[in-house]
């Protein structure tokens, strides 16, 4: 053996990957939901009444917009095996100090400002407990939930900011030029690629990847763990709050209970569409999909004069149907290969 | 002494998978004696106390308690059968007090069915009385120190009735007065009629205090030995005999400048004034018992860690204290003692492992792809002999060998100038360990700086040029290459150090 020489012939040996592609593909979770979203499509589009009409899909973004935005970046922070469980909060928050500033005589502008800042605060109070404190993200977002739902109620009391300028609130939802999709749609976009770029093109990427696969070893690899979630936790606050700013905008209306029990329906769409909750695992446009897969789902329910206790009971019932699918595939798979390895190496 | 030892061994032997911790162990101990256990790390002392615990069972050969042969399912059957392990560190249970932490499991009740407080309470002050170290029976165990723990140890296997007590270690991490008194203690239990098992690197300790001494060493029975009739020369002979030609010696580099330069460094209660250095093509070894802070060294100069004081360089330049990004960007690279834990990401693949620590240098323009890191992760894949047919198999699927390579691998990817590798041959197979050992010694030729940490003795003198011993996180002995035999290294690990110069 001579380490300092390269063999070509012994280094081709490998191949890239342990199956074909079309083995890989069959056993993501991402498929299974781009199929899904397919069928459902089709078959709303065929026995649904007006499902198939243009004002169905603005809707339909218009109402997932939230989800859509503020998963994106929580998606990174399940991959580290990290949660922020305090978006929905930090959404009612920014909408009250955005609605409050406004009301109050600040530039629409600066008082947008002002709510994103204010997330990116409360993003850096989790990632500060989170990381230099070494709490469990689970318990601080917990805590932040509760906290800035109450000081956004607190703040509003019964009071609901609603004189907001028309020319803005009629641009918010509006569709985009010629297409049934409301401008939101191109941030969701932007947004997405930007993260994905991130996450999967990036050293900043691979190391959210190896946080989330061992902890230890991605220290021991020199990625900057802690500097890494607090980042991502900031993203997180800041994407949260502007996702506030948007949505007191399409609804023309702060009010303190505004983005209530969002963060359930982020985290969500993020497992379903096959991130791991224990990290290490998943892709972005996985979790783009699974919320996307979930705002199908109620419209096409919801078009067919369905109630929302049954919506609630498909996703709950699609959510633990794809966990524990995703679960038994993997334990198949990684037995099956064990003992093709072990035949492999001769034992 | 009984004709009939209170407890004996005949050839037991236990393995792990294809692992073989005991071999052939033989122990007999007498009643009313105080019998050493000693060896070398890996010799298998600690496999045969948790063998007599009840913590394992041994795969064949006798086991007998008092002439009758026993055959432990846990560790229950074992304390019932009158044997009590004592640990280096005590097992109690901190919020409860520490009458509770006596009678766990066995409370006293009064005739109405309530707790029997005051029964418990009075035994617990008899008992720690009659070992000479009277502790409030209703303080909280939070906050004992180790060795007033220990203590509660010893006073509850003697109030369940144990007969035979074994103290794996105890007392390393105890201080000059604690050591006396605990040795007090057992030649108190010894005088009982107790048969004692004492496990101790520390020999000032075992020949002062033990009757009877066995050697241990590869999980074999060396020899037993009356303390009175033998010479710790003669121990340390009986304890490390054994040839190093069987392994792969470092061939001769050329040794040129300092690469890496330890200053002063001081971890406040873990290691104290390390000073060194490392010059290219060289190997230094770290030589020493576990426990001693080798690793803890190591990795407070990577930067896992921080320390209070001192300084590392590289070529010269400073290495950010607590930083191993920075560490690496000068160069420096570190194979941890653990490779199923910080070496590597167990259920990630192949190319994903080995390409975890050049993420960076392989992105162009900052962006990385799946076909920017295949040629690292299949180059040094087929360097290193991987045995695995794709480069996305988990590391978790590969062989102990194979995932230590992988590790191997991912550091030599970063091309390092300094390299660290803790424990690298831990658990792997002769072969691979072959390769693992011609394969640092290449490394060095080409002029890599290199620190071995090694719990091996043959291995160390095998692949050293210079041999650094470590002891109670201080560099106790320094030995060349030539200089260095399996005798004056573990003398100097096991004696303090002015006893050794």
């Amino acid at each position: 053996m001579s380490a300092v020489m390269t063999d070509p012939a012994a280094a081709a040996k490998y191949k890239r990957f342990g199956r074909p592609l079309w083995r890989r593909l069959l056993l993501r979770t991402e498929t299974a939901i781009i199929v899904a979203i397919v069928l459902l499509i089709i078959i709303a589009t065929a026995t649904v009444p007006y499902f198939a009409q243009p004002y169905t899909y603005l809707t339909m973004l218009l109402n997932s917009a939230p989800i859509l935005l503020m998963l994106i970046p929580v998606t990174l922070i399940i991959i580290t095996g990290e949660i922020d469980l305090s978006v929905g909060s930090v959404l009612g928050f920014s909408s009250a100090i955005f609605g409050l500033s406004y009301a109050a005589g600040v530039p629409l502008s600066l008082a947008a400002v002002l709510a994103i800042v204010g997330g990116g605060l409360i993003g850096l109070f989790n990632g500060v407990l989170v990381t230099i404190v070494g709490l469990p993200s689970l318990a601080v977002t917990i805590g932040t939930l509760a906290l800035f739902r109450g000081i956004a109620v607190g703040l509003l009391g019964t009071r609901a900011v609603t004189d907001f300028p028309e020319e803005v609130l009629g641009f918010v939802i509006s569709p985009i030029f010629g297409s049934p999709l409301p401008v939101v749609t191109i941030a969701i976009l932007v947004l997405v690629v930007a993260f994905a770029v991130l996450l999967h093109f990036t050293p900043f990427g691979r190391g959210v990847f190896a946080i989330g696969l061992s902890p230890e070893a991605a220290a021991f690899s020199g990625v900057r763990v802690n500097r890494t979630k607090l980042i991502l936790f900031v993203l997180s606050g800041l994407v949260a709050s502007a996702t506030g700013v948007y949505y007191t905008l399409q609804y023309s209306n702060a009010i303190g209970t505004n983005g209530f029990g969002f963060e359930l329906q982020v985290v969500t769409a993020i497992v379903l569409g096959g991130v791991s909750i224990w990290g290490g695992r998943g892709t972005l446009l996985g979790a783009l999909a699974g919320g996307v897969l979930i705002a199908a789902l109620n419209k096409t329910l919801q078009l067919a004069g369905i109630g929302s206790d049954t919506i609630s009971i498909v996703t709950g019932a699609a959510l633990i149907f794809s966990v524990v699918v995703a679960s038994v595939a993997g334990s198949i798979s990684r037995r099956r290969r064990g003992k093709a390895s072990a035949i492999g190496a001769g034992a | 002494m009984t004709p009939t030892p209170l407890l004996e061994l005949k050839g037991v032997t236990k393995s792990f998978g294809a692992v073989a911790a005991l071999v052939d162990a033989n122990l007999a101990l007498d009643a009313g004696s105080i019998h050493a256990v000693i060896g070398e790390n890996g010799a298998g002392k600690s496999t045969l106390v948790k063998i007599i615990g009840g913590l394992y069972r041994r795969d064949n050969g006798e086991f007998l308690l008092e002439g009758k042969s026993v055959d432990f399912q846990n560790t229950h059957e074992a304390k019932a059968a009158g044997i009590s392990v004592i640990y280096q560190e005590p097992t109690l249970f901190p919020d409860l007090t520490v009458a509770e932490n006596l009678f766990v499991g066995r409370q006293p009740y009064t005739r109405l069915g309530f707790l029997d407080r005051a029964k418990m309470r009075r035994e617990t002050r008899e008992l720690t009385l009659r070992l000479g170290v009277p502790i409030d029976p209703d303080r909280d165990a939070r906050g004992l120190s180790i060795a007033d723990q220990q203590v509660v140890e010893i006073a509850k296997s003697i109030s369940v009735g144990a007969k035979v007590i074994i103290m794996d270690e105890p007392t390393a991490a105890l201080s000059g007065i604690e050591v006396e008194r605990l040795m007090g203690i057992a030649r108190q239990l010894r005088d009982e009629g107790k048969g004692l098992i004492f496990i101790s690197h520390r020999f000032d300790e075992v020949f002062a205090l033990c009757d009877v001494l066995t050697v241990m060493r590869d999980g074999s029975y060396v020899a037993t030995n009356q303390t009175a009739e033998v010479t710790e020369d003669e121990i340390i002979r009986q304890m490390v005999g054994r040839s190093v030609e069987n392994l792969f010696p470092k061939e001769v580099a050329e040794v040129g400048d300092a690469v890496l330069e330890v200053e002063n460094l001081t971890s406040v209660g873990v290691f104290e004034d390390v000073s060194f250095t490392v010059r290219s093509g060289e190997i230094v070894c770290f030589a020493g018992l576990v426990g001693a802070g080798r690793s803890e060294i190591a990795r407070a100069i990577f930067g896992v860690d921080g320390y209070d004081s001192g300084s590392v360089r590289i070529g010269g330049a400073k290495v950010a204290r607590k930083n191993p990004a920075a560490a690496m960007r000068l160069g420096m690279g570190f194979v941890p003692e653990d490779r199923r834990k910080q070496g590597l990401a167990m259920t990630a693949g192949v190319q994903t492992n080995i390409t975890m620590a050049i993420r960076n240098r392989l992105a162009r323009f900052g962006i990385i792809t799946s076909s920017l890191e295949e040629p690292s992760a299949r180059n040094w894949a087929s360097r290193l002999h991987v045995k695995t047919n794709a480069l996305d198999t988990e590391a978790q699927m590969l062989s102990g060998g194979n995932q230590q390579k992988l590790v191997l691998g991912k550091w030599l990817a970063t091309e390092p100038k300094f390299l660290i590798v803790d424990e690298p041959t831990r658990g792997i197979d002769v072969g691979t360990k072959a390769e693992v050992h011609r394969l640092l010694s290449e490394l060095a030729g080409t002029g890599v700086a290199l620190l071995m940490i090694s719990s091996e003795l043959p291995e160390v003198l095998g692949m050293a040029d210079r041999v650094l011993v470590v002891r109670e996180g201080r560099i106790t002995a320094e030995f060349s290459r030539e200089a260095a035999t399996p005798e004056n290294v573990m003398y100097a690990a096991t004696h303090a150090p002015e006893v050794a110069a």
